[in-house]
């Protein structure tokens, strides 16, 4: 493995909440989907839709300052950038799961459902890897 | 307009947005159209009417024929009556008090209402004389106010008939009357929960003794829960006497206006069918109403079209569905409609009228006229003709929207525009 130079940023607790705070609320998209998919009860399509609506607004901020955080890495290769088109990967992803559950009724199944998925996995991923790049000193 | 242009502009860049048609021409019309497959698109395709005033421009008409504003001023016109003396009593208002349930339903009600008047609804009933009948309405007054989003209007054996958005309403009235002597009278509750769909829609038979009431459904396609569906899309049929009533007929999403038949006194509705299939999905319609008929809504449209959004799905229910009788083509918003008389003319002289309040849910804009739909052995045949246009111009503005339409038994016909807040009369060249 090659020696990286250290990168050291300290992410601040706003930093960490915004991005930590869009995995919850992706998954409770997630499982608000699977409970309309079992019921059809439209309420877990409501709750799905407004989840979405809030992961995205904490992710959005979140991507800034990954944007912001990319810009003063120095290298820009590796993590910061991996964690950067993560996030964005997420954001992306969750924008379409916002249209796709604004379609009315069983219009957006099942692709919701399974865009929800992936966007929680993405928001994981980005999460894991944002919180460890931002550790001082875990660059490798 | 802004928020519709971005809207555009992100549908064109996620390369999902849906072609629009090219008007008329892709619309299936008439009894037996050919329906298009079901498209999804990520963002519905949508063109939002940009309001301008007439200024000096009027609606066009035939050829022999002439419009006149005869009342303008109103608040929110919508469905109209003709009086046995002649006055015209035009109903005002606006009703509906749907929760936004999705971030949807925030942004989409910004967007529409730009195609809509920024006037106040008046819920009240406004009279119109013409003493001389110089076809100039020089009275211009309110006959009863106070109501709760009154829509659709009846008269028979001496009892006005007023189909609020909460409940159906009867006012005494004698000849000559400018004036309600008095609050009205509850006949019934109408169904009035959410009212996703607000208008209901009034007919009455001619022997005066049965009402119909359109009660629209509760949502496009069941988005706010199969349980809020419960008494909507449907027809009643109500007992002038009592207020007693019995779904008539059931299945019809939104069935905007009534009519009964002159000399069958067969009752006649057109409905506004679901959007977000498609710009040619699903044709908005004209049909008679069979008695304990279920015509699709929601399981399915136009007979078995089984729409998947409807869920749990009922087979049993798409089975039992019976075809409407008259396509007008998709998303043209058909909220009038009146049969014709022999005094409008030898073109004119046998159908029925149908105001187009125009689509939103189309890249190519369809409705925004009035359409004459010709009939023969007391059915549509052949294509329809327009009969008033203009209301969306060339320059892609639109002037007006037309609503309520109703035969003048003089020879006129009545159009209501609930965007100009105008009524128009139009009649023959003598």
């Amino acid at each position: 493995m090659t020696t990286l130079p250290t990168y050291r940023y300290t992410p601040g607790p706003l930093h960490a909440t915004l991005l930590a705070g869009s995995v919850p609320l992706f998954l409770g998209a997630l499982l608000s989907d699977i409970a309309y998919g079992q019921t059809y009860q439209i309420q877990w399509a409501n709750f799905a839709s407004w989840l979405i609506a809030g992961a995205l607004v904490f992710s959005g901020f979140a991507l800034l300052f990954a944007l912001v955080n990319l810009l003063r890495a120095r290298p820009k290769a590796g993590r910061p950038t991996v964690y950067f088109l993560l996030l964005l990967a997420a954001w992306v992803v969750g924008l379409v799961n916002a249209f796709q559950h604004a379609k009315d009724a069983y219009a957006m199944m099942p692709t919701g459902l399974v865009l929800s998925a992936i966007v929680t996995l993405l928001a994981v991923a980005a999460t894991w890897t944002g919180l460890t790049n931002l550790r001082s000193g875990d660059a490798q | 307009m802004k928020t519709s242009s971005t809207l555009t502009v992100l549908s064109a860049a996620l390369l999902l947005s849906a072609c629009g048609g090219e008007g008329d021409k892709t619309q299936a019309r008439g009894p037996d159209p050919k329906l298009p497959e079901q498209q999804s698109s990520l963002l519905p395709s949508m063109k939002i009417a940009e309001p301008t005033p007439w200024g000096e421009q009027k609606p066009q008409v035939p050829e022999g024929y002439s419009v006149t504003a005869i009342a303008t001023d109103l608040a929110i016109p919508r469905q109209t009556l003709v009086l046995p003396n002649g006055d015209i009593l035009i109903a005002e208002g606006r009703g509906g008090s749907a929760a936004k349930l999705k971030p949807k339903d925030v942004i989409a009600s910004v967007i529409k209402a730009q195609g809509n008047t920024k006037v106040k609804g008046g819920n009240r009933l406004t009279l119109l004389r013409d003493a001389d009948g110089d076809g100039t309405y020089e009275l211009k007054t309110v006959f009863a106010d106070n109501l709760n989003a009154p829509y659709g209007l009846a008269f028979a054996d001496g009892k006005l008939y007023v189909a609020n958005q909460d409940a159906l309403v009867r006012f005494d009235y004698v000849d000559g009357q400018t004036k309600a002597s008095g609050p009205p009278t509850k006949v019934t509750d109408l169904p009035a929960q959410i009212n996703h769909h607000w208008t209901k829609s009034l007919a009455v038979s001619a022997d005066g003794r049965q009402l119909y009431v359109g009660i629209g459904s509760n949502s496009n396609i069941t988005e706010r829960g199969m349980e809020v569906e419960i008494d909507r899309a449907m027809v009643w049929q109500i007992d002038a006497q009592t207020g007693a009533h019995k779904p008539y007929a059931t299945g019809l999403r939104n069935p905007t206006a009534l009519t009964i038949q002159p000399d069958s006194g067969q009752l006649w509705t057109v409905v506004n069918e679901r959007d977000e299939l498609g710009p040619d999905l699903v044709p908005d319609y004209l049909t008679s109403v069979r008695e304990g008929a279920f015509y699709g809504w929601p399981y399915s449209y136009w007979g078995q079209n089984v729409d998947p959004r409807a869920q749990p799905q009922n087979p049993a229910k798409v089975a039992a569905a019976i075809k409407p009788d008259y396509s007008l083509g998709s998303h043209v918003a058909a909220l009038g409609v009146d049969f014709s008389i022999p005094a409008l003319g030898e073109k004119f002289a046998d159908g029925v009228f149908v105001g187009e309040h125009g689509s939103w849910n189309r890249d190519n804009p369809v409705g925004y006229k009035v359409i004459f739909v010709p009939f023969s052995n007391g059915k549509p045949s052949g294509e329809p003709i327009d009969f008033a246009t203009g209301f969306r111009g060339d320059d892609g503005k639109t002037r007006g929207r037309p609503v309520g339409v109703t035969v003048d038994p003089k020879g006129a016909l009545i159009i209501a525009d609930d965007l100009a807040n105008t009524v128009w009369r139009v009649t023959r060249n003598r």
